[in-house]
This record gives C-alpha cells, sequence and structure tokens, in this order.
C-alpha cells in the first residue's frame, strides 16, 4: 500500500462511483474556465477599445446583440445538460442504487459518530447486529449493546475502520450528540450524520490503501481532530482482521 | 421635530389607492403571515414525522374545547367592535367609538385572562413547555408547541391591547385637529387585530381540534 | 419642501434623527465599524490556520487564558471567532452597509423624495440594529464566550452550547427587528413617495435592486425569527423543537423531552439564508450598474431584462434553501427538485451580469476609481458565481460539501463582489454627501492592492476545497490532506494581513478628504439621477422644489443633445 499523493487539485479516486463524480467536477471546471476566459477577455477588449479619448464618442444606442441572447441561451441549455444528462442520474446512482446485502455479497456497518470520535460497529461472526440503545451507553460499551441481547456478544466496536475492496459495503450512519458528517475524500463520499436518524449509504472502493475518515460539520471543540484512520484492504487482510478482533474479544475461553 | 411634509399620509396613492400607513400595514401583516407560517409548518412537520401514538390530539393532551371556543368567540367579537369602533368615526361619532374601542381592549383583555387560566391550569397539573405528553411510550413535543404558539400569539395580542389603548387615551387628541388622519390610524390597527384574531382561528382548529 | 424648523439641539439633530440622510451615516459609520471589527477576528484565526499552535504576537499575551494557551489560541475561542465573524460579517456589517447607509442616504434622493415614508421608524430600525449589535459585541464578555457553533448555529450544537449562544440568539431577533421595519419603510417609500414622471422603468437599477431586497427582506426573515425563537425555547426551557430522542451530551443524557429534528433548524435557517445572499449581493449590483452606467457614458445595455431577472432572482430565491441540505440525507426525489431550481435561478444571475458586461461595449469609458472597483466586481462575482455551479449539483456537492471551495465561492461573491460594490459607492458618493473628492492616488492604491490581496486570499481556498480540506477547522494539519496543502494556507493568512494593510490608504483618505478646503462640482461625475439635482449636502426635506422627470435614468451621450448626459430631471429639447 502506497502513501496517497494529496496536492492541489482532486485526490485520488479509489472508489466505484468517484469516476462519475470527477468528470463532472473536471467537465464543469472546463466550462467555467471557458466562460471566465470569454467574458474576461470581452471585458479586457472593451476596455481598451472603448476607453475614453479626445474624439471618441459613445455610441447611444446598440446593434442588438443577437450573439448575447444565443450566449445566454446557450449557458441556460448547457447547465440543463449536464443536469439531466448527468448530475441527476450520477445522484440517483448514489443514492437509489442500494445493493442487497445477502444478494450482493455487502458488508454492512454502523457508523456511530460522537463528539469527538468515530466508532464502526460490526456485526461478527453471526452477521447479526446486537441491540443497541442510548440507555446503554457508557464508556466501556460506546456502541451501547443492549449485552442481554446474545446477537451482540460478538460484535466488533472499534475506532479505525475497515473494509475490503471490491466489495460493496452498506454503512448506517448515525450519531450520538450533534450533527457530525461522515467524509472520505478519497472515496468522494460526504454523509451528515444526524442524531435521531438512521441514514444508510453504500460504497465500494476499487484500490487498497490507507486513508483518512474526516468530521465534515461543526461538532464543538474537538471537530478538528475527530478523525480515524481508515484501512481499505484485499479480501484476505480483511479477514485476517476479522478474525484477530474476533480473538481480542475472548469469546472461546 | 421634522417639519417636512411627506406625501400620502392621509390621501391615497393614485397607484396602490391607499395612504403610506395603510401599505405599510398591509406589509407587516405579508411578514406576519411568514411568521405565523413558519410556526404552523414546522408543527405540521414535527407532527406528521412523528411516530403512531406519540402525539396526542388537542383534547388527549388535555386541552379544554369549550374554553377555546369561548376564547375564539371573544376574539371575533372583538374584531366586530373594531370595526364599528373605525366607523363611528367615519361617521363622526367619537362617542360610539370611545365605547366601541374600550369594549374591544376589554374583550381582549378578557382572552388573555382566560389563556391566564389555561395555562395556570396547565401548570397546576404538572405541565409545562418541556413536558412529554404523559400518555405516550416515546416524548413528543406538543406541549412546547402549544405553549410557544399560543405564547407568541398571546404576545401579539397584548401589543395590539397597549395600541389600542394608546389610540384611546392619547392619541384621541388628534381626532380633534385631524380626524381623516386618525380615523386612518384605527383602520391601520383594526387590520392588524383582525389578522391577529384570523391567526387565532387558524389556532384553535390545529391545536384544540386536531 | 423644506422650511425652516427650530435650531434642534445637538442630541436631536445628530444622534436622534428621523432625517435620513443623518441616519445613512450612522449605519454607514456603524457598520463599517463592525466589518473592520469582523475584519480582526478573522485576521487572528489566520494565524492559528497558518501556524497552528504557536502564540499569537503582541495579541496573544494581552486575552485571557479562557482564550489562548500561553498566548497560542484555544479551540473555543477559535469556533467563536468563526461563528461571530460570519455573523457580524453578514448581518452587522454587510446587510446595514449596503441597505440601511446606502439605501437610506441614496433612497430618496434618487426619486426625488423628502425623506422615507416612515422617518421615525427609520430611526427605530438603526436603534434596533445598535441593539441587537451590542448583545452581540457584548456575548464576548461573557464567562464561556461568544456563540461558536458557527454562524448557521446548527442544532442540536447550539442549543447545548454555552451561553453566548442566547445572547447570539437575542441579537438576532433585534437584528432581524432592524431589518423589517426597514423594509417596510423602504418598500413604501419607493412605490409612493416618487417624483411626478418618475415611472418604474425610469427607476434607476440602484431603486429596483433594494426594492427587491427589501421583499427578500421583508418575507424571509420570520421563519429565522421563529427559529429563533424556538432555538431560545430549547435552550432556556428545555423543550425539544430541535432535539430528538436518546440524545447523549458528554456521555449524559441530555434533559430535553425528545421529539424534536435538527433538521427543522436547518430548513428554517436556511429558508431565510438563502434570500439573506442575495440581500448581500443585490444592492451591490444595483452601485454598480449606476457606476457602469455614469463612466461608460451611455445607457445600460438591457434595462429591462436587467430589471425582469432581478424581479425573477427575487421569487426564485424562496426555492432553493435545501441546496445547502444535499448531505442530510434527502431523498433523490426533493434533491432533484432543489437542483433544477438551484440551476434555474442561476439564469437571472447570468443575465444580470452578462447585461452589464455588454454595457461596455461601444461606451467612451472612464476610469475614476469608483470605476475601477465597479469593474473588478464584474470578473470576481463571476467566479463566484460560476464556482456555485458545483455546489449546487448534489453529486460534485458530496466532494465539496463544507470545504473550503464552500469558503471560496461565497467570499467571491461577497468580498470581492460586494465589499468592492460597497468601496465603490463610498468613492462614488462621497462627494455627494461631504462636498469633497477623495484623493486619487490614494484610491488607486487602495484598490490595486486590495485586488491583488483579495485574490491572494480566496483563490488559494479553491485549491484547499479541491484538495478536500474540510472547513472549521482549528488545525487542518491534522489531516494528511490539510497537511499536504499548507503551503496554500499560509498564502491564504498573508494575503489576509496585508489586505487589511491595504486598507489604510482607505481609511486616511476617508477621513482626510473630508476637511478638505477644495469644494467638488455639485454634478462632478456628470451623472444623470435625482440626487445630483439638489445641493450638498441635501437641505433637510432634499429639494427646494419637489423634482419632475422627463426620462430615464441613464441618457449619456444621446445624439444631438449639447452634452454627453441628459441628467433625468431636466426637460431635454427635442
Amino acid at each position: 500500500m502506497n502513501d496517497p499523493q494529496y496536492g492541489w487539485w482532486l485526490p485520488p479516486d479509489v472508489s466505484v462511483h468517484g469516476a462519475d463524480i470527477d468528470f463532472m467536477i473536471n467537465a464543469i471546471h472546463w466550462f467555467m474556465l471557458a466562460l471566465f476566459i470569454f467574458w474576461g477577455g470581452f471585458i479586457v477588449y472593451c476596455l481598451i477599445r472603448f476607453r475614453a479619448r479626445p474624439g471618441h464618442v459613445a455610441i447611444y444606442r446598440d446593434i442588438e446583440a443577437k450573439w448575447n441572447r444565443w450566449l445566454e441561451i446557450g449557458v441556460a441549455v448547457a447547465e440543463t445538460v449536464v443536469l439531466v444528462v448527468f448530475a441527476m442520474p450520477v445522484w440517483a446512482k448514489i443514492k437509489d442504487d442500494l445493493p442487497l446485502a445477502p444478494e450482493q455479497d455487502a458488508m454492512v456497518v454502523r457508523v456511530v459518530a460522537e463528539q469527538f470520535k468515530w466508532l464502526f460497529h460490526y456485526p461478527g461472526r453471526d452477521g447479526t447486529f446486537g441491540k443497541t440503545g442510548p440507555e446503554f451507553y457508557a464508556d466501556d460499551n460506546p456502541a451501547g449493546l443492549d449485552f442481554d441481547d446474545e446477537a451482540g456478544w460478538d460484535d466488533i466496536t472499534v475506532r479505525g475502520f475497515h473494509f475490503p475492496v471490491d466489495r460493496p459495503v452498506i454503512a448506517r450512519l448515525t450519531a450520538k450528540d450533534v450533527i457530525h458528517s461522515f467524509k472520505i475524500p478519497v472515496m468522494r463520499i460526504t454523509q451528515d450524520v444526524v442524531p435521531g436518524m438512521e441514514i444508510t449509504i453504500w460504497f465500494q472502493a476499487k484500490e487498497t490503501g490507507r486513508f483518512q475518515v474526516g468530521c465534515a460539520q461543526l461538532c464543538g471543540l474537538g471537530h478538528y481532530e475527530m478523525k480515524a484512520n481508515l484501512v481499505i484492504e484485499s479480501k484476505e487482510d480483511f479477514q485476517k482482521w476479522l478474525d484477530e478482533e474476533h480473538e481480542a474479544l475472548g469469546l472461546d475461553e | 421635530m421634522s417639519e417636512i411634509v411627506i406625501p400620502y399620509r392621509t390621501e391615497p396613492h393614485p397607484l396602490t389607492g391607499v395612504t403610506s400607513g395603510k401599505l405599510g400595514i398591509w406589509l407587516f401583516l405579508a411578514s406576519e403571515v411568514m411568521l405565523f407560517g413558519a410556526l404552523f409548518s414546522s408543527y405540521v412537520l414535527l407532527r406528521v414525522g412523528a411516530a403512531e401514538g406519540t402525539w396526542p390530539t388537542g383534547v388527549e393532551a388535555g386541552l379544554n374545547v369549550p374554553i377555546g371556543t369561548f376564547n375564539t368567540l371573544v376574539l371575533i367579537t372583538s374584531s366586530i367592535t373594531m370595526v364599528m369602533s373605525w366607523a363611528s368615526l367615519k361617521m363622526g361619532n367619537p362617542g360610539a367609538f370611545k365605547r366601541y374601542m374600550g369594549a374591544t381592549i376589554a374583550l381582549g383583555m378578557l382572552f388573555l385572562v382566560v389563556k391566564g387560566f389555561e395555562y395556570s391550569g396547565k401548570f397546576h397539573h404538572g405541565i409545562f413547555p418541556a413536558t412529554g405528553w404523559p400518555g405516550a411510550s416515546d416524548p413528543s413535543t406538543f406541549y412546547g408547541f402549544y405553549f410557544t404558539i399560543t405564547g407568541l400569539h398571546a404576545l401579539h395580542v397584548f401589543l395590539g391591547i397597549l395600541v389600542n389603548i394608546w389610540l384611546l387615551v392619547w392619541g384621541l387628541a388628534l381626532y380633534k385637529t385631524e380626524p381623516e388622519r386618525f380615523a386612518g390610524r384605527i383602520e391601520i390597527s383594526g387590520l392588524y387585530w383582525h389578522f391577529v384574531d384570523l391567526v387565532w382561528i387558524f389556532l384553535f382548529p390545529l391545536l384544540y381540534l386536531l | 419642501m423644506s422650511e425652516s424648523h427650530a435650531k434642534l439641539g445637538f442630541l436631536r439633530s445628530y444622534v436622534f434623527s428621523t432625517d435620513h440622510k443623518v441616519i445613512g451615516i450612522q449605519y454607514g459609520i456603524t457598520a463599517l465599524l463592525f466589518l473592520f471589527f469582523g475584519l480582526c477576528l478573522m485576521m487572528m484565526m489566520r494565524w492559528q490556520l497558518a501556524y497552528p499552535g504557536e502564540a499569537i504576537p503582541i495579541i496573544g499575551g494581552l486575552l485571557g487564558e479562557t482564550l489562548v494557551d500561553d498566548g497560542a489560541m484555544l479551540p473555543s475561542f477559535y469556533n467563536s471567532l468563526g461563528a461571530m465573524h460570519g455573523t457580524i460579517m453578514v448581518f452587522m456589517g454587510i446587510v446595514p452597509l449596503a441597505v440601511g447607509a446606502f439605501g437610506n442616504y441614496i433612497v430618496p434622493l434618487q426619486i426625488g423624495a423628502p425623506d422615507m415614508a416612515f422617518p421615525r421608524l427609520n430611526m427605530a430600525s438603526y436603534q434596533a440594529f445598535v441593539i441587537g449589535g451590542l448583545v452581540m459585541l457584548s456575548s464576548f464578555f461573557l464567562p464561556g464566550g461568544a456563540a461558536s457553533s458557527g454562524w448557521t448555529s446548527y442544532a442540536p450544537l447550539s442549543v447545548t452550547a454555552t451561553t453566548g449562544q442566547t445572547f447570539w440568539l437575542i441579537g438576532m431577533i433585534f437584528l432581524i427587528a432592524s431589518s423589517l421595519l426597514g423594509a417596510i419603510n423602504f418598500i413604501v417609500t419607493i412605490i409612493h413617495l416618487r417624483a411626478e414622471g418618475l415611472t418604474f422603468f425610469r427607476l434607476p437599477f440602484f431603486i429596483w435592486s433594494q426594492l427587491v431586497t427589501a421583499f427578500l427582506l421583508l418575507l424571509a426573515f420570520p421563519p429565522l425569527q421563529v427559529a429563533a425563537i424556538f432555538q431560545l425555547m430549547d435552550r432556556l426551557a428545555d423543550t425539544s423543537f430541535f432535539m430528538p430522542t436518546g440524545l447523549v451530551s458528554g456521555g449524559d443524557p441530555v434533559a430535553a423531552v425528545g421529539g424534536g429534528s435538527p433538521l427543522l433548524w436547518q430548513h428554517l435557517f436556511w429558508f431565510l439564508a438563502h434570500p439573506e445572499v442575495y440581500v448581500l449581493i443585490l444592492p451591490g449590483m444595483g452601485i454598480v450598474a449606476e457606476v457602469i452606467a455614469n463612466n461608460s457614458r451611455k445607457p445600460l445595455w438591457g434595462y429591462r431584462p436587467m430589471v425582469y431577472s432581478l424581479l425573477f432572482l427575487g421569487f426564485m430565491s424562496f426555492c432553493v434553501w435545501a441546496h445547502h441540505m444535499y448531505m442530510t440525507g434527502m431523498g433523490t426525489t426533493m434533491s432533484t427538485f432543489f437542483q433544477i431550481t438551484t440551476m434555474i435561478i442561476s439564469i437571472p444571475s447570468v443575465i444580470i451580469l452578462t447585461c452589464l458586461v455588454i454595457s461596455l461595449w461601444g461606451a467612451s469609458i472612464r476610469f475614476p476609481v469608483p470605476m475601477l472597483f465597479a469593474l473588478a466586481f464584474l470578473p470576481m462575482f463571476g467566479i463566484g458565481g460560476l464556482t456555485g455551479l458545483p455546489l449546487g449539483l448534489a453529486a460534485p456537492d458530496a466532494h465539496f460539501h463544507d470545504t473550503y471551495y464552500v469558503i471560496g465561492h461565497f467570499h467571491y461573491v461577497v468580498a470581492p463582489g460586494t465589499i468592492f460594490a460597497m468601496f465603490a459607492g463610498i468613492y462614488h458618493w462621497y462627494p455627494k454627501v461631504t462636498g469633497r473628492q477623495m484623493n486619487v492616488p490614494l484610491g488607486k492604491l487602495h484598490f490595486w492592492l486590495s485586488f491583488v490581496f483579495m485574490n491572494g486570499i480566496f483563490m488559494p481556498m479553491m485549491f484547499e476545497g479541491m484538495a478536500g480540506v474540510s472547513r472549521r477547522l482549528f488545525d487542518p494539519t491534522v489531516y494528511e490532506i490539510g497537511a499536504a496543502v499548507h503551503g496554500l494556507t499560509t498564502m491564504s493568512s498573508w494575503s489576509a494581513w496585508l489586505l487589511a494593510l491595504s486598507q489604510i490608504p482607505f481609511i486616511i483618505n476617508f477621513f482626510m478628504s473630508m476637511r478638505k478646503k477644495e469644494r467638488a462640482e455639485e454634478n462632478p461625475w456628470q451623472a444623470t439621477t435625482l440626487e445630483w439635482a439638489t445641493s450638498t449636502p441635501p437641505p433637510h426635506g432634499n429639494f427646494v422644489e419637489p423634482p419632475v422627470v422627463y426620462s430615464g435614468p441613464y441618457e449619456y451621450s444621446v445624439p444631438g443633445a449639447s452634452s454627453d448626459f441628459s441628467p433625468q430631471f431636466i426637460k431635454q429639447e427635442s
């Protein structure tokens, strides 16, 4: 796993849907640059050609500049194209095509945000999350697991996020205290995490690496250091990690 | 003080057909529509989003429909007396104006007194804005809304009463020198009062009946 | 019609005045002071950003231990500075300057009115503004510090925050009341008090921009008033308008009944705050239009389309608010609706900007200092507007949401956008208010330095945002992405400090020019609009005889006329 190269433009994209987003971002910026150069050039041209000087008189009534109408119509058409052909379909794909967990072999994880750390809650070998509730929150039980529910005994709750490459991940996000925001720039994901709501997103990585998860919504004093390590690894390495975490629970003793 | 004459204080403007003061109060009422509209919309949003059985009806929450109905009639009557007070002025009868305006003020105060009884009844039963509805499995913020919305409305009623008292006691001096202008002020206060009444006519069913 | 009035005392003439000109100046001075204060807050933040953890020079030793640790800024202070910088600049700086100062002083003059429709209400608006501003400023002295939940005050963070947030809410209630009263005054004044012959389509574009702005203030502020009341109830009476069930804070359950919705706050807030951003830009566009028309010596191109675009923009501004909320988990239907309205609203903005640009074609362009600022507005607002495109679409917004890209976008619009328009207005109308011209070399120095450093601050931010650096971070280098682009952060900080220094020539110019012996001419810009039809400064009541209007607002270089400008208020021999 190489250290990612971060620079002044878009960070590396390791996600499956990121290519569509990056294409839109780059295309829109070329469009913006073209408009800016056109407008800016026109302004500079006017400032020079039509500057006040002896003998030069302004034209009271212009010849109707038809090309201006075309420009405006062109801008409106371009925006409509961007919206209808690219933006809405891409957004719908990201939001609506939720992979169905058993059919598409998605990995489900709960992500719990609190001031000022992330918690990643895996269902463990039984594949079922234990019941949770705010009444069970404690320093040694940050996920709020109800230990009367057997399904929760093998759940893995950690502060670092691991998930396997080339496999859909379904994340169920919730917050304990204030609004946070789950942001992974290299995956082109941002999702606000709102207390009182459980918001589900999905994503899939196409490359491995070590990255960072950050909080993108002001959540208080420690907002700036609310990061988590992110490890995207091969299926084998991920399974090895799960096994190590399972051992650490000490269930089989 | 300013001795500049600003036009359209007493004569209507040809474009709008009203005086500046009247246009001003209509604009103010437009902003009040947005204010109470936001209150109502927030109520609807939270109520619709609440889980089954967690949001009480007015009766379930302990609101007294007969008292609410009585208060509604009080306000409607006060709107009628308000119009009568303005009409009395237009007909050159300041005596009748004083009686009707006095009635409007009295009815407004009666509304507030009744509201006061309703509130103290709630407090007596341990119900405050922060109280969840006792009959629910999950708490709801019904009482928060009830106290805030009716409280804001009552504040508007109170301010209207203050303005009317000022008009009746001190403002009446203007009637001797500029009767048209004074009648205009009563009309403007009347528009505000009708609006406050209208808000209650929506509030009452929303909170008490639904 | 002015009549001689009894000599009023100092208080009645200058402190408790109902004369729109005095009130305009009061608003202007107060707003400029607040703007400068907001700039100072930002300069402190920029130190922490450029040199995280290092003691602030000079000031660090003076601040108390709740704010700094051995001179180095604490996160609590940083968050307060951020929240208050935004709040002060928007609500206590730009709106009072653009609407309260320029609007109050110029609107009655430009429509030929003796004063505003409700002079005493006008005074009350100013007083409410001052009270609100003082409440906001006093919050800095509270034990828990000023508000620190962003200018957006999202719940539940704001509900559980320190007392400074309560002061923020109370201050907002006064500031909102001030704007509401002012808006009523502007609308009635513009509709009712226009001079004879001044039909709507003969109005200067500045008046149209103030009219639409007033409607936005009138109708958009009340929902925020409601939201502020709800949040006060949540904070003080433990209600749960915005507090969902089961919240914890610092590990302990929050004492609220629950059942509320944090998103309700966002909807109510953004329902105001989106129209608010148009309030921030429209008066500036109006000023730029006046200055460009005057200094290009020809009528504005596309005056009617500009007016219709303005009206349409005002209407649409109520329909786009949730584009600030794309990441809150909304469904695709709702997000589609708001993406469409957001794309639609960009069209009238483009039309207005394009018409201003085309107005330069076939012109005879002069370059006094106000024109420099007005011309710079065009590309700067252009960049601001263009960078709104990727933000207005939900898919790219997934990358840019709450990053420095957003900060760069809106600052391009308000800083080298609106504030440059404000400078243009100050340099342009200074001779009207004071009877003197500002010094030109100092003005040009002010312009060029400001232009360079504005770009120096905000262009790096676009790249930081592109790289994925989040906003509101006390120390962005905590993240690898932030550390990688730290050079950009430092560049922004130095540009900010140099920008502040660049205002010195302006401040000197502003005060020294007032005392110049040499008076300016009555109409030094050879302008056509009504404010130049009266003496300088205008008397109480503005016009000795009520003016009559005979033509449109921009009759420059009319073929066959004796001079290159034909004022609206002078009948031209045809």
